[in-house]
């Protein structure tokens, strides 16, 4: 468990000051991945690194096992960063030392002795899947194995969390997926307790159990993912959300579809959870007399179940279509009717 | 053939000259190569930003740097002959050329290791205090290894400079191919003498080039 309380930071300068992170206090509890989500400035980026002092606090409590990092002195603060973990958007390996070398290094720093550090060694090597790359160096690896080298190092004195800065925005879509779905087994895994942040919503959901949104130092929103994606409050949410659904960026090709007659409506359709699965269309158009003309959708899985949105345009007489509408409200999908702007 | 070329060449004068010269050379550098680290590492980490920043340390070991750097060579010499005396109990040969060659070379090699240092990725030292590390612990196996090709290429340049020191250092006695070349050569005008000294000096520094490229590029895994 995490609970961060009244964090801030201010950077002052001569001629100003800046508040960085801004009176931010979230709770994480343990084996949960929680995901912080900003715009480059947003001060996401000194929140994480605040975490394990790599940036002092102007204020506020870390509280990590009992202990209050922010009130920590330097040599109980090197201990503590042993079990603290983290992983860098560009990796930060030693191109000195082989793949092997560089995960034994925090085991040399907790110091452990040589044997033991050894077969630690060869056990990370297999959980992040490097098996026979254990002599080279990081310049003979691609960007996906180098942050690979970068988790096993950052699990090797057995953290209790793991902090992610930007970890796959360094990559490329695909090898940002295999990073991400080795961080959700190692999170299952271990049990690890796993905080990142990103500028990249689709990050978010598919890791995330719980999100924060940050803007300016605060967060504007935090929660479960899926509400924040389904209901999402503050203007940056709703731009972040609609990263991850083009087609929201697509509503004026409904335009067309959408008229005064009142034997058609326009709605959209919110699937949440479970009920992304049912064949509600078929349902309705069975038990209704409506003719239901789809126009577009999608569907996307995130962590705590999947959230679909769906167009479809319903044509009937217009007691009939309010009737279709309850019934999918009463089934528990949302309905929003379109009308002209 | 050689008698006719090289008339006043005696070899086993030439011999004696060259191991001396290699003598000056390898304990200087070697001694060039530990202060040099010690002094850079010094300016390096007293840095604005650094890990143990402190700018007084870091503006009187800067101005020690800079001093004797900006003393020629010869000159150097000269100054130092009462302290080699005191330390070495002899101003003449080999040995009592070591004390200027090493305070003459070592700050200009800190300035060397100083760039080599902050050419290390400051994401990488990031991390190792984001494991934990302890300051000396981010020197030994982070810095020096880190920056370790520049150290070499660093030591070789100055171990060429050394080489030409060691020469400087002949004409007040120390030994040597340039007290050879100086003595038995220019002021005898033997002029082959000279010139053989010349070659021999310059396969000298070929071979210490050579030696430098090599294990900097041996060391680089980037």
């Amino acid at each position: 468990m995490i609970s961060i309380k009244n964090l801030s930071k201010v950077f002052k300068t001569k001629d100003q000051t800046v508040n960085a992170v801004d009176d931010v206090s979230i709770d994480i509890p343990k084996g949960e991945i929680f995901g912080v989500i900003g715009y480059s400035g947003a001060g996401k980026s000194t929140f994480i690194r605040l975490i394990n002092r790599l940036e002092d606090p102007s204020e506020g409590e870390i509280i990590l096992d009992d202990q209050d990092i922010a009130a920590l002195r330097k040599e109980p603060l090197r201990k503590k960063r042993q079990k603290i973990g983290m992983i860098f958007q560009h990796f930060n390996l030693l191109w000195s030392r082989t793949v092997f070398e560089n995960i034994a290094f925090p085991l040399e720093i907790a110091g452990v002795p040589k044997r033991d550090r050894d077969e630690k060694v060869q056990e990370l090597i297999d959980l992040v899947g490097l098996k026979g790359r254990e002599n080279s160096y990081p310049s003979q690896l691609s960007g996906g194995q180098k942050q690979r080298v970068g988790i096993a190092r950052a699990l090797a004195n057995d953290p209790t969390v793991l902090l992610c800065d930007e970890a796959t925005s360094a990559l490329d879509p695909e090898t940002t997926d295999d990073i991400l779905d080795l961080l959700v087994s190692i999170n299952e895994k271990l049990n690890l307790t796993i905080i990142l942040i990103t500028h990249e919503m689709h990050v978010i959901q598919k890791v995330c159990h719980r999100v924060a949104v940050m803007e300016q130092g605060q967060v504007v929103e935090q929660g479960e993912v899926l509400n924040v994606f389904v209901k999402p409050q503050s203007k940056t949410t709703k731009r972040f959300v609609q990263q991850l659904s083009p087609l929201e960026h697509q509503i004026d090709r409904l335009d067309e579809f959408i008229t005064d007659d009142q034997q058609s409506e326009v709605v959209k359709l919110h699937f949440i959870g479970n009920n992304a699965k049912r064949a509600l269309i078929s349902e309705v158009s069975k038990q209704l007399d409506v003719a239901i003309n789809i126009l577009q959708g999608s569907i996307s899985p995130t962590q705590e179940g999947a959230y679909g949105t769906l167009y479809v345009e319903i044509k009937g007489e217009p007691t009939v279509i309010q009737e279709a509408i309850q019934y999918i409200e009463a089934s528990g999908v949302e309905v929003e009717v379109l009308k002209h702007v | 053939m050689f008698n006719d070329i090289f008339p006043n060449v005696q070899m086993d004068q030439m011999w004696v000259a060259t191991y001396e010269t290699f003598y000056m050379t390898i304990i200087s550098i070697i001694a060039t190569f530990i202060f040099g680290i010690i002094l850079g590492l010094l300016l390096y980490l007293t840095d604005r930003g650094n890990l143990w920043a402190n700018s007084t340390l870091n503006g009187i070991t800067a101005s020690v740097v800079n001093i004797f750097r900006a003393i020629p060579f010869i000159i150097l010499i000269l100054l130092l002959i009462p302290f080699t005396d005191f330390l070495m109990g002899t101003i003449r040969g080999p040995n009592a050329a070591l004390p200027a060659l090493i305070i003459g070379a070592a700050p200009f090699y800190a300035r060397l290791v100083e760039i080599a240092l902050k050419e290390v990725d400051k994401g990488v030292i990031e991390a190792a205090q984001a494991m934990g590390a302890k300051a000396h612990t981010i020197i030994f196996k982070v810095l020096l290894p880190e920056s370790m090709p520049a150290l070499i290429s660093g030591i070789t340049v100055t171990a060429i400079a050394l080489i030409s020191y060691t020469a400087m250092a002949g004409v007040i006695g120390a030994g040597g191919l340039g007290d050879l070349a100086y003595m038995q050569g220019f002021q005898r005008r033997n002029f082959d003498v000279v010139f053989l000294c010349t070659v021999f000096i310059v396969v000298i520094v070929f071979i210490f080039q050579f030696l430098g490229d090599w294990s900097s590029r041996k060391v680089d895994h980037r």
